[in-house]
C-alpha cells in the first residue's frame, strides 16, 4: 500500500514541527497563502503577524539571540521577500541562527518577470550562511532539515528557503529524514590539542595577557566556561559588543566593552598588553582601530569555530579553530594540571587604568542625561532583563552603562548596525522569553525605522517597554559631525519635525509616558516597567550629549578622544 | 603571484554564482575559471587562475571551504602539476605572410582549423607561457579574434 501523500505546504509545517519551532513570525501573501491556509488550523507553531516583513526577520533574530534556538521569519515572493533582507543581512553580521521561509512564484514561471517575482536566492547569496530554492517537493523536508542543520551548527547564520507556490499546492509522502547528508559540511569543532597546550604556555610565559571574549562564547553557550577560564587564569577581560553578558560587567576581572566607544581602561589594557586571547571574535574595525598599530606589542591567540576569521584581520601567534566551549573546557582541564601564576603587576597596572578612567559624565540637574537615565532602567531591572537597542548613541551608552550579568540578555545589531533593528528584536525576545522584561532602548531616530510594530505588540499584548532617548537629533552622526565636520550639522535635526511619541503609542492602544526633567526618570521608568503591557516612553534627553570615549575612525586604542569623560 | 586553484564543489544550481559572488565581493580578482564535471557523480572541478600575496590566497581558500557546497579546495601553485589551456585564434593573413603563419603554427605543433582568402584560424594547447608566446608571435599579423577556454590543471603522479 502507497504511503498517504501530503499537501507541500503541510509538509513544511511538519517539518517545522520536527525541528522543535514553536512560533513564527511573519506576514501572508499570494505565493505563500497555502501554508496560511494550514497555518490557520495549526495548533504547535504559534503565528506572530508583524506589519512590516523586515520586523519580521528582526523578531526571528532578536529570538534567536535571547533563546539560543533558530528563529523563523515567513515572507512572500518579491517585495515580501525583499523586505527581509536587511534582517538576513544583521543576523548574517552577527552569525546568528534563524531560517527564512520565502514564497515563490510557481516553478513554470520563475524567470519569466511574473508578478511579484524577485530572485531572492540571488539576492540573498552573499547575505546568508546559505539559502535554497526548491524545486522538486521531494526534495522539501530534506531541504528543511539541511537548513535548520547549517543554520544552528558551526558559525552560526541565517538560511534562507525559497518555496514555489506549486510544490506548496502539490502532494507527495512526507518523510523527514533522520540524518544529515551533506558530505560538504563538517565545521571543526574540537581544537587541537596541542595548540591548546601551547596557548596554555604561551599564557604561561607572557607577563600582559588580556582576554578579548566575542560573540562565539554566547553563540557555543561557553559563559560557564569563559568564566571558569578567567578564574583559572585570573586575567582581565573585555567583551565586545557582540558578547556583552558573557563576563559579569562589574566582575573582579572585567575590563566591559572595548573598542571605538569601549572603556578607557580596557583600551589602555588591550594596547599596552604583550598578549590577547581572542575568544569568538572577528577583529573588527570598531574594536582594533587601525590594524597596524593595534595593541603593538601582543602576541595573539585566535580561538574561533571559523577558520577564514583566523588570519584574516591580525596574523595569530597560535590559531585554534574549534567551538569556543569545546576549547576553553579542554583548556581549563589542562590549565587545572598545570596551573596559571596570578599576574599580579599586569592586574596592579590594569586596576590603576580602572581607577583612572572609570566610565563618567557631567550629571545635570535641569536636563536628562541619556546615561542618568540609563543608570536609573539598571538600578530598577537590577541586571535582569533582556535589553534590545537601536543603533546609534544610545546603543553606546547602553553598551556602556548597562550592567550586563547574563548572555542573551543583550540583543543589539553589532556588524551591520542596523537602525529599527532593536523594537522588532525585542517582540522576538518577548516571544521567546514570556515572563521576562524587555527593554528596547531606542533613540528618536531610529524608533522610527520601524514604529509600526506598535500595531503588533498591541495586537499580541506583548509587554515590551520602547525607551526612547529622545535628544531629537541623529545623535551619533550629529556627533561626529560635532567633532570632525565643525559642527555642519547637515541632515541629522528632528526638532518641529517629530511626532508626539506619547500619542502616536496611545494611537497604537499602547502606554505613552513622558520624561523631561531628570527627577520623572525614576517614577515615569517605575509606571513603565510595572506596567504589565506595551509601553513607549519618551525621554527628552540632553540634546548635544556625546559618546566617550572615542576611539576615532581608523585610529590608535590608547588615543581616544574625551577618556575622561569630556573632551579635554 | 600567480596562483592555480582547483576547487571541487558539488554540483548544485547555483554553485557558480556562489563562487564568482565570493570572488567579487570581497575584491579577489580572477584571471581565468574553467568548469567541468569531475570524476565523481554529483561533482564538478572548477580551476581558477588568481593572482595574489599569500594572505589573499589564504583568505580565498577559506572562504572558498566556506561555501556549504564546496568539498576541496588545492591550491596547485607549490606542487608538481600540468596546466593546460586550449585557445582558437583567428589572425589576419594575406598571399605574403600566409606561409610563415602557417611556418609559425607548426612550431608550435598547433593545428590550422579554418582558412579563409584573409583569415586563418588555429587551434592551440599548451601551458601558459607556451601560449602567451604563440600569441605574441602572431600580434604582428593582426589578431581578429581570440577564444581560451580558460586553465585547467592536474597534479602529477598520484598527488601529495
Amino acid at each position: 500500500m502507497a504511503a498517504e501523500k501530503m499537501k507541500g505546504s503541510k509538509i513544511l509545517l511538519e517539518c517545522l514541527k520536527k525541528e522543535g519551532v514553536t512560533d513564527i513570525f511573519g506576514y501572508p501573501g499570494g505565493y505563500v497563502i497555502e501554508i496560511y491556509d494550514d497555518l490557520y488550523d495549526e495548533k504547535d507553531i504559534k503565528h506572530y503577524l508583524v506589519r512590516h516583513e523586515q520586523a519580521a526577520a528582526h523578531a526571528a533574530d532578536g529570538y534567536s539571540r535571547s533563546s539560543g534556538k533558530v528563529g523563523v521569519c515567513l515572507a512572500t515572493s518579491g517585495p515580501g521577500a525583499t523586505n527581509l533582507v536587511t534582517g538576513l543581512a544583521t543576523a548574517h553580521m552577527d552569525s546568528i541562527p534563524m531560517v527564512a521561509i520565502t514564497g515563490q512564484v510557481p516553478t513554470p514561471s520563475i524567470g519569466s518577470d511574473f508578478f511579484q517575482e524577485a530572485d531572492i536566492t540571488g539576492i540573498t547569496m552573499p547575505i546568508t550562511k546559505h539559502n535554497f530554492l526548491v524545486k522538486d517537493l521531494n526534495d522539501l523536508a530534506k531541504t528543511v532539515k539541511h537548513a535548520f542543520h547549517i543554520a544552528r551548527t558551526g558559525r552560526p547564520g541565517p538560511v534562507l528557503i525559497d518555496i514555489p507556490k506549486d510544490l506548496t499546492i502539490n502532494k507527495a509522502v512526507f518523510n523527514y529524514p533522520d540524518k544529515i547528508d551533506l558530505p560538504t559540511y563538517n565545521p571543526t569543532i574540537k581544537g587541537s590539542s596541542k595548540q591548546i597546550k601551547s596557548a596554555v604556555e604561551l599564557i604561561k610565559s607572557c607577563k600582559k595577557p588580556v582576554v578579548i571574549a566575542g560573540g562565539g562564547i554566547i553563540s557555543s553557550h561557553a559563559s560557564q566556561e569563559l568564566r571558569d577560564f578567567i578564574k583559572l587564569s585570573q586575567l582581565p577581560v573585555a567583551s565586545t559588543l557582540m558578547a556583552l553578558g558573557v563576563y559579569p560587567y562589574d566582575g573582579e576581572f572585567s575590563l566591559k566593552m572595548p573598542g571605538m566607544h569601549g572603556t578607557a581602561f580596557a583600551n589602555h589594557t588591550i594596547h599596552e598588553s604583550d598578549l590577547i586571547i581572542a575568544i569568538g571574535m572577528r577583529f573588527d574595525d570598531r574594536i582594533t582601530g587601525k590594524l597596524a598599530t593595534f595593541a603593538p606589542n601582543s602576541k595573539i591567540i585566535h580561538i574561533d569555530i571559523d577558520p577564514a576569521e583566523i588570519g584574516k584581520n591580525v596574523a595569530p601567534t597560535i590559531p585554534i579553530v574549534g567551538d569556543a566551549k569545546s576549547v576553553l573546557s579542554d583548556m581549563n582541564a589542562y590549565i587545572i594540571e598545570h596551573p596559571i601564576d596570578r599576574k599580579e603587576e599586569w592586574l596592579e597596572e590594569v586596576n590603576a587604568y580602572r581607577a583612572k578612567y572609570p566610565l563618567s559624565y557631567d550629571k545635570s540637574s535641569d536636563v536628562i542625561n541619556p546615561q542618568y537615565a540609563l543608570e536609573v532602567l539598571n538600578e530598577i531591572t537590577k541586571g535582569d532583563a533582556i535589553i534590545t537597542t537601536e543603533v546609534g548613541t544610545h546603543q553606546m551608552w547602553a553598551a556602556q552603562y548597562i550592567n550586563h550579568q547574563n548572555p542573551k540578555h543583550w540583543v543589539s545589531s553589532g556588524g551591520l548596525g542596523t537602525m529599527g533593528y532593536g523594537f522588532p528584536a525585542a517582540m522576538g525576545a518577548q516571544v521567546a522569553n514570556p515572563g521576562k522584561t524587555v527593554v528596547n532602548v531606542a533613540g528618536d531616530g531610529s524608533i522610527q525605522m520601524n514604529i509600526q510594530e506598535l500595531s503588533t505588540v498591541s495586537n499580541y499584548n506583548l509587554p515590551v517597554k520602547n525607551i526612547i532617548l529622545n535628544n531629537m537629533y541623529l545623535g551619533m552622526v550629529r556627533q561626529w559631525q560635532e567633532l570632525f565636520y565643525n559642527n555642519r550639522y547637515s541632515a541629522v535635526d528632528m526638532e518641529g519635525k517629530q511626532p508626539d511619541f506619547v500619542k502616536v503609542a496611545e494611537a497604537y492602544d499602547v502606554m505613552g509616558l513622558r520624561a523631561t526633567k531628570p527627577e520623572e526618570v525614576r517614577p515615569v521608568l517605575e509606571k513603565a516597567l510595572n506596567h504589565d503591557g506595551p509601553v513607549m516612553v519618551d525621554i527628552v534627553v540632553n540634546r548635544e550629549e556625546n559618546v566617550y570615549p572615542m576611539v576615532p575612525g581608523g585610529g590608535v586604542l590608547n588615543k581616544m578622544m574625551g577618556q575622561e569623560g569630556r573632551l579635554r | 603571484m600567480r596562483h592555480t586553484v582547483s576547487v571541487v564543489v558539488e554540483n548544485k544550481p547555483g554553485v557558480l554564482t556562489r563562487i564568482a559572488g565570493l570572488f567579487a565581493r570581497r575584491g579577489f580578482n580572477i584571471d581565468s575559471l574553467a568548469v567541468g564535471e569531475s570524476e565523481k557523480k554529483g561533482f564538478s572541478r572548477i580551476t581558477i587562475i588568481v593572482t595574489g600575496d599569500d594572505n589573499i590566497i589564504e583568505q580565498i581558500t577559506k572562504q572558498l571551504y566556506k561555501l556549504i557546497d564546496t568539498y576541496k579546495v588545492i591550491d596547485l601553485t607549490p606542487t608538481k602539476h600540468i596546466e593546460r589551456e586550449m585557445i582558437l585564434a583567428k589572425v589576419s593573413i594575406n598571399t605574403t605572410n600566409r606561409s610563415e603563419v602557417i611556418e609559425i603554427a607548426d612550431i608550435f605543433r598547433s593545428k590550422i582549423v579554418d582558412v579563409s582568402e584573409k583569415s586563418m584560424t588555429i587551434e592551440i594547447t599548451g601551458d601558459n607561457d607556451k601560449n602567451e608566446g604563440f600569441i605574441n608571435l602572431l600580434k604582428k599579423f593582426g589578431i581578429l579574434e581570440i577564444v581560451r577556454t580558460g586553465t585547467i590543471a592536474i597534479q602529477r603522479g598520484t598527488g601529495k
